[in-house]
């Protein structure tokens, strides 16, 4: 059907199963049945596109994109890193979103009823797009751990939500970027849900080129796509 | 060594400002709605309306979905589709389930084209919730292409018992052409989701 070089599959070594016990929502929500394999046809070869034409000047910095009448409280932190496939070769020009919680680990939407203060300065949205290097940056707070009701006394280690869009469709990617050394990682079905080989591809790093002095410590944060076939996809 | 894909996580309960702010109430500009056909003036305009229910058969109140579709040419607004699209359409949308008293999720847009490729009209659906550590994937037909179903070749790599689970029901009513698209997580009706 299509001429098009196509996607390599979905990593099932590196993602997460679908019910995973210990996280609580998965076994009423994860498919039961077998996943029905799809050879790849245009309508899997393309996907949304978004550019930079798509992110406003400070999509990128959450510490300045809601600030009302100051700075938000907690740690100023810059994350970037590369977007590539599996590879190795960047993907420029595609866009990131990202949410999380503030410094106190309240996020702002109007189900989290957390008993900590939401920051008037501070939304925890934010978007941007890989340059011409598959390279991104954004500028945020650290965000703060949170209770959740999982089990008793379950803590979600600090973490940012990243959704990616990559070249079609098929390379949507929704997932979680770690800080090292978080104690609560090993205590966190979500994280825990991952296979144990690689759970430390969403511990983010400290990185002191990332950082900049006397301003805000950086965070390398890469992510790997799924790659481009050799061959046309055969149909 | 090549490097390994990056896992996916679950999008969590809290995603609403930043995936879908503005149907949300939230003060940011969202990048896509519900709403794909304003920009295309041609085509059968639709509405695909449904809800999302989970293993004991309760309405999921947390989840978000994506299209992506061709336009009514049958073609895709992206580089590798040398025919382009004709029109400012671009065949994406994006609408959670927590805004509507049953969690219902609806989206304006039109009717797809054929590809041209032997496959039957349809919609790639991408799927989010809190307790899905992987997105769900998977389409969209349409009850009224009967003959173009019969012979898609999706359609037959899946169960013929299980295929009606990827057809939306069209009905006429007063507001104009509705589809009804429910999408079972678990269950009798299982909602078939592909590998792609
Ligand atoms: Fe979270």
């Amino acid at each position: 059907m299509s001429k098009q070089p196509g996607f390599t599959p979905r990593d099932w070594q590196s993602h997460p199963p679908q019910i995973y016990p210990e996280y609580k929502s998965t076994p009423l929500r994860g498919p039961t049945k077998p996943l029905v394999v799809l050879p790849q046809t245009l309508s899997e070869l393309t996907g949304p596109v978004y550019g930079q034409d798509a992110v406003g000047p400070l999509d990128h910095d959450l510490t300045k994109l809601a600030a009302r009448n100051g700075e938000p409280n907690g740690e100023r932190i810059i994350v970037a890193g590369l977007v590539s496939d599996e590879d190795g070769r960047p993907v420029p020009n595609i866009l990131l979103e990202v949410w999380q919680p503030n410094a106190a680990g309240r996020y702002i939407h109007t189900d989290d009823q957390h008993d900590a203060p939401i920051d008037p300065n501070f939304m925890g949205a934010g978007r941007c797009v890989t340059d011409g290097s598959g390279r991104y940056r954004f500028i945020t707070i650290k965000p703060g751990a949170y209770p959740w009701g999982n089990h008793y006394n379950a803590w979600r280690p600090n973490h940012i939500h990243f959704s990616l869009f990559g070249p079609s469709i098929v390379t949507r990617l929704v997932t979680q970027m770690y800080f090292p050394g978080d104690p609560l990682l090993e205590l966190d079905p979500i994280f825990q849900g991952v296979p144990a080989a690689s759970r430390h591809l969403l511990v983010s790093k400290l990185s002191i080129e990332i950082s900049e002095a006397e301003w805000a410590l950086g965070y390398e944060f890469n992510i790997v796509l799924r790659g481009r076939t050799a061959t046309p996809m055969e149909h | 060594m090549a490097p390994k894909q990056t896992p996916s996580q679950t999008v969590g309960p809290y995603f609403a400002y930043g995936l879908t702010p503005e149907q949300y109430g939230y003060d940011y500009k969202q990048l896509a709605g519900n709403n794909l056909a304003e920009a295309d003036g041609s085509g059968e305009r639709i509405t695909i309306r449904g809800q999302v229910f989970d293993g004991n058969g309760e309405t999921i109140r947390d989840a978000v979905l994506e299209l992506w579709q061709a336009d009514s040419q049958g073609r895709y607004a992206h580089p590798e589709d040398p025919r382009g699209s004709n029109t400012g359409f671009k065949g994406f949308g994006r609408v959670g389930t927590g805004t509507s008293p049953e969690h219902f999720y609806e989206f304006q847009t039109i009717k797809p084209g054929a590809i041209g490729d032997g496959q039957a009209p349809h919609i790639i659906v991408v799927l989010f919730m809190r307790g899905l550590l992987n997105h769900a994937y998977t389409r969209i037909y349409f009850s009224d292409e009967g003959t173009a179903n019969d012979g898609d070749p999706a359609l037959a790599l899946v169960d013929a018992a299980r295929r009606n689970t990827l057809i939306a029901r069209r009905r006429e009513s007063p507001e104009g052409i509705v589809y009804q698209f429910d999408i079972h997580m678990q269950g009798e009706q299982e909602t078939v989701f592909f590998d792609a």
